[in-house]
């Protein structure tokens, strides 16, 4: 600790850090621009003036820039003296010489940072009479809107976009006063996290392009904490919603999460939820009207009442739960069913895999680390798995711990951290250990320090020999390749020699034999005394919760169904048809007299269902995910209840009522639902401690969900009726749909907008934090429920696989996944489809030459006697022999990948 | 006592004076120029839209009966798609025109609102857009405004000069 003297008064901070972060996490307000928490001090705006001291004798102090002045102890500033005040005002007049006058349409009004800061420097009236300078924009793609007038060159964008994600299309041009920031020529920016540009441009010179399309104020919006159900990783974000529909999606900071920026999917693949595809009402098919396939929309009670029937005429009813469904929908469906007739809606390999990281993650001694702790990694081995493409935002945490051992020059050098400029210059290109085994090129191997291209089996193989060069207790691979051999002994190096080594791996490559190896790695690490991490990633955003859970798989489901014990089945958000074959999933449905599907967007699936209930997306519904760390974390509904469509576990409790009207011990609402999971699980008890229960009151009162200037309360229903009604009722959660509550800032489970007076724009969540970087005020949101063992006993993995070879005629066909289009609900949304890859299938070149095809080429290919006509795209970096198959993308669901393709020949494309 | 009698005097003396209220509705009375009425959208000197749906009117309002939808042509010109006034709820205060900034929402002279049927005073768009500039007559946002729109791009603006060439290696 250090004790500085602010305008004379001392105060306590954290050693090693600037003074501006120093003085904002005491609370103080200093106007800055081109320093961000995360990118940290450049020094190039001149805003963040403050006057230094030399002792308490010094009376005339000299002006310095306080995010490049370390706060050490005894160190002496003014924030208020007269001199720097006016500096302030002095440059903030400069940065807005050239602004344009458009705040009435600009994107960015209202939640501006130049806009806080430019009312906090006191810079009231211009003074500039002549002519500002103006740029012509760039078309930036679906997601970004470009309008460079507005910029103040702080360069905060650059340095996101280069040094933090490392993107290369897009870049600073120009000299002198004509410094131009966008891409070379017009087109779509390619990074995975240009979204966060939107957060990161202090003013509008990038906004959201999807928002724009549906504009509304930062304070119109009614706002809720949500956890983005786009991945396994279960960022934290906020919602926000008005006449509605979602408007847009906002980065909610988690210190132990994501931090303070989001990908590209989780951002802008929110709009599904208000496209035209969702189910707005419950269906009855007429299953005697069959042939004229009419669905019938009803009303809530008519559709109870005929499930009822089929309740009493059923012999046996089966419940198929979902990885993107809450801990509580499928609890409540598990207890509608019972245990025993509750099955997991995950296809059989997927289903071993989850429950095989659940496995090696409890029994194991090996801790799953953060994104937070990821990024303090120093050395990184990922085995198998396409992270940018699966996990979208471990990537770019990733991208951060490769910096670790080289800061250690910047160290020596005796640079402070936090000195970005001065550091990068230090560190150059030094980059620190990170190895990605991947049968094709990731987004990362830029980074990489060694990549490696075999099939998944050959993955696993390696993986099982570094483990053992890492500790000869673990098994040996027989027969590998000396080179590969050598490789391994490299890695093993590597990784012994680092503090905090980190394994990743996960459901990517859909070979259970690379979960094990990447346990053995990281358990041959353990085994030696190293601090190491294993990340496993997870395909949905609460495929772990699920499998803690546990339940049969979908084909033990299918077994049952085919013995005819079974005619009812109760689907819980799932599409069958992206989980199994088709054929067998049309067998199943046939087989089963009666199919009930609770589902928000009409699927294959529905279209097969007899009853279908209209349930709510992410941001209608109330419940808890867990996320591939093993955390488990609430979202809050952002929309109140609109028409017939009800949270699925609320339908679930009305079926129950329905069901069984005499049962006693009913589950009543979500506190009840939660209390009852933890009963029963006793991993799941820290779901009671998770958030504030439904009851929960701040000073006696609700926390609002609409901001205090929320407006039109009185209008916007006026032209259906003038008399206003009362605000909706949210009886599970302590967020009121209502700009009447608490005002202050509520626990962090709970924090639906950051905002502070005088900090209307993203900016403010240092109000929100403990200090600056660290988490939230009392504690940051989200329990986990899995840590390391260390008594148990556990044994290395020792079947290792044979590998795969060449067979002649036949390829093995690999799961490829695109952070736009594999993930099930984005993927309709209209700016993310347009990302969206057509289907395809990826051949390597040699290949190609061998098939005699060419790029865009039609391939017909056999998978499991299905037929696929695919065009070719010529993948150079995949080996010999393999194949590459978009995942999720239409007409490629349901295939159980990797498996042996045959190509047929004369296709006629 | 005398109090009383000072009273009725001065009722009596108030008798002969001139009459402050007038025949309504055959006469009508002095508004002066700034009298706050009923509430109309402007057009700006181009015939165009005054406005540009910023949703500050509606922040301004005390009684929250302003309610708007921005949406913008495909030059990006923006315009509300909507645009609702409740005036069962309106208290005539003025804020919104206040907080406008393009001149577009303003104060009428008209105070003869009166309906039997409530809804009928919930104004939409069509209700309350005029055909002229209303009380300011030259002003119109667009051409003070950086962005680029259907017939003027950008540095067309007032006090803009012509974009800046990036390729220019001058000093």
């Amino acid at each position: 600790m250090a004790t500085i003297f602010i305008d004379n008064i001392p105060y306590q901070v954290q050693d090693g850090q600037n003074l501006l972060s120093a003085c904002l996490s005491l609370g103080f307000n200093i106007p800055y621009f081109c320093w961000h928490p995360a990118m940290h001090a450049v020094g190039a705006c001149r805003m963040c003036a403050v006057k230094q001291f030399r002792d308490e004798n010094d009376t005339r102090g000299s002006i310095v820039m306080s995010c490049m002045t370390p706060a050490t102890d005894g160190t002496r500033i003014s924030i208020e003296d007269d001199d720097v005040r006016e500096f302030r005002a002095g440059v903030i007049e400069f940065l807005m010489i050239n602004h344009p006058h458009d705040c009435p349409v600009c994107d960015e009004g209202g939640e501006c940072h130049l806009q806080d800061m430019t009312v906090m420097s006191g810079h009231v009236y211009r003074r500039y009479r002549f002519k500002k300078r103006t740029y012509l924009n760039q078309n930036l793609g679906p997601f970004i809107n470009h309008e460079m007038n507005r910029c103040i060159q702080c360069y905060r964008c650059v340095r996101f976009y280069r040094d933090y994600c490392g993107g290369r299309d897009f870049n600073v041009f120009g000299a002198h006063e004509r410094i131009y920031f966008g891409r070379c020529a017009d087109g779509t920016l390619e990074n995975e996290f240009s979204g966060n540009l939107v957060e990161v441009c202090p003013t509008g010179v990038f906004t959201d392009k999807t928002l724009r399309k549906h504009y509304t104020r930062k304070w119109d919006l009614q706002t809720a904490p949500s956890v983005c159900p786009h991945c396994g990783l279960g960022c934290n974000t906020i919602v926000g919603e008005r006449y509605g529909s979602v408007r847009r999606i906002l980065n909610r900071y988690n210190h132990e999460v994501n931090g303070y920026f989001l990908c590209d999917r989780g951002r802008f693949g929110y709009e599904f939820v208000n496209g035209s595809n969702r189910v707005l009402q419950p269906i009855i098919r007429d299953s005697s009207n069959n042939s004229k396939n009419s669905n019938q929309p009803v009303q809530e009670t008519e559709v109870l009442e005929h499930l009822a029937k089929i309740w009493r005429s059923s012999k046996g009813i089966i419940g198929l739960g979902s990885p993107r469904a809450t801990l509580e929908a499928n609890f409540s469906l598990r207890s509608l069913v019972g245990p025993e007739n509750f099955y997991l809606g995950m296809s059989e390999p997927e289903s071993k895999m989850i429950s095989r990281i659940i496995q090696v993650l409890r029994s194991g001694p090996v801790h799953s680390p953060s994104l937070r702790e990821v990024e303090l990694c120093d050395a990184v081995l990922i085995l198998g798995e396409d992270v940018t493409n699966s996990a979208p935002r471990l990537a770019l945490s990733l991208r951060q711990s490769v910096r670790q051992k080289s800061m250690e020059i910047a160290d020596r050098l005796k640079i402070p951290r936090w000195a970005d400029a001065a550091v990068r210059q230090a560190v150059q290109s030094k980059k620190g250990p990170l190895f990605i085994l991947s049968p094709f090129a990731t987004k990362l191997d830029d980074i990489a320090t060694e990549t490696l291209r075999i099939d998944p089996n050959d993955i696993a193989r390696f993986g099982f020999q570094v483990a053992h060069e890492i500790n000869h207790e673990a098994p040996e691979v027989a027969d590998l390749q000396p080179n590969l051999k050598e490789l391994a002994i490299r890695i093993a190096a590597a990784l012994k020699q680092a503090s905090m080594p980190l394994v990743v791996s996960g459901t990517g490559s859909g070979t259970l034999s690379v979960i094990n190896a990447a346990a053995n790695v990281a358990w041959a690490l353990s085994d030696k005394g190293e601090k190491a991490g294993l990340f496993y990633t997870v395909p949905e955003c609460n495929s772990l919760g699920l499998g803690l859970m546990g339940g049969g798989s979908l084909r033990e489901c299918f077994e049952k169904v085919n013995s005819d014990s079974v005619d009812t089945l109760v689907i819980l958000e799932n599409d069958l048809y992206r989980r199994a074959p088709a054929e067998m999933v049309e067998s199943i449905l046939r087989k089963c007299k009666h199919t009930i599907v609770i589902d928000h967007l009409f699927s294959k699936t529905i279209q097969k269902a007899e009853v279908v209930f209209p349930c709510g997306t992410f941001a209608e519904t109330t419940g808890s995910f867990v996320n591939s760390e093993g955390r488990v974390q609430r979202l809050y509904r952002a929309m109140p209840e609109t028409g017939e469509i009800l949270e699925s576990h609320n339908w679930i409790l009305e079926i129950i009522k329905t069901v069984k009207p005499d049962a006693t011990d009913h589950l009543l609402n979500i506190d009840s639902i939660c209390e009852s999971i933890t009963r029963e699980f006793s991993i799941f008890k820290p779901l009671l401690e998770l958030a504030p229960s439904s009851q929960f009151r701040a000073i006696g009162q609700k926390i609002p969900r609409q901001s205090h200037r929320f407006s039109g309360r009185t209008s916007m229903s006026a032209n259906i009726s003038v008399h206003e009604p009362k605000p909706p009722d949210d009886s599970e959660s302590p967020l009121s749909f209502s700009m009447e509550g608490y005002p202050g800032i509520p626990p962090s489970s709970l924090i639906q907008r950051f905002w502070a007076p005088g900090w209307n724009s993203g900016q403010s969540v240092n109000k929100f934090q403990s200090e600056i970087n660290g988490p939230l005020l009392g504690g940051d949101p989200g329990k986990r429920l899995i840590e390391p063992s260390t008594g148990n006993k556990w044994n290395y993995f020792s079947d290792i696989p044979e590998a795969n070879g060449h067979r002649d005629k036949e390829w093995l066909a690999l799961p490829k996944f695109h952070i736009f289009g594999s993930e099930e609900l984005s993927r309709f949304g209209a700016s993310i489809s347009e990302r969206a890859p057509k289907p395809y299938v990826g051949i390597s070149s040699q290949d190609a030459d061998l098939l005699d095809k060419k790029e865009g080429e039609k391939v017909s290919l056999v998978i499991d006697n299905v037929l696929l006509n695919l065009p070719a795209h010529i993948i150079n970096s995949l080996p010999r022999g393999v194949i590459a198959l978009p995942v999720g993308i239409s007409n490629l669901d349901g295939i159980e990948l990797p498996a042996w393709a045959r190509i047929v020949e004369n296709s006629n494309g | 006592m005398l109090d009383l009698l000072k009273g009725i005097w001065t009722v009596f003396k108030h008798s002969f004076r001139k009459r402050e209220t007038v025949l309504f509705p055959e006469e009508k009375p002095n508004r002066p120029p700034r009298w706050r009425g009923r509430i109309i959208l402007s057009r700006d000197p181009d015939g165009q839209e005054r406005c540009v749906a910023c949703y500050l009117c509606a922040a301004a309002c005390p009684v929250d009966c302003i309610a708007l939808q921005a949406t913008q042509d495909e030059h990006g010109r923006r315009y509300p798609a909507f645009f609702r006034i409740n005036f069962s709820r309106c208290i005539f205060c003025g804020f919104c025109e206040e907080a406008c900034p393009t001149y577009a929402i303003q104060l009428t002279n008209d105070f003869e609102m009166s309906e039997y049927y409530r809804p009928n005073f919930v104004y939409e768009k069509e209700h309350l857009l005029i055909n002229g500039p209303g009380k300011y007559h030259d002003y119109n946002f667009y051409r003070v405004a950086g962005i680029s729109i259907g017939g003027k791009g950008k540095g067309e603006s007032e006090n803009e000069s012509l974009p800046v060439d990036i390729y220019s290696l001058k000093p």
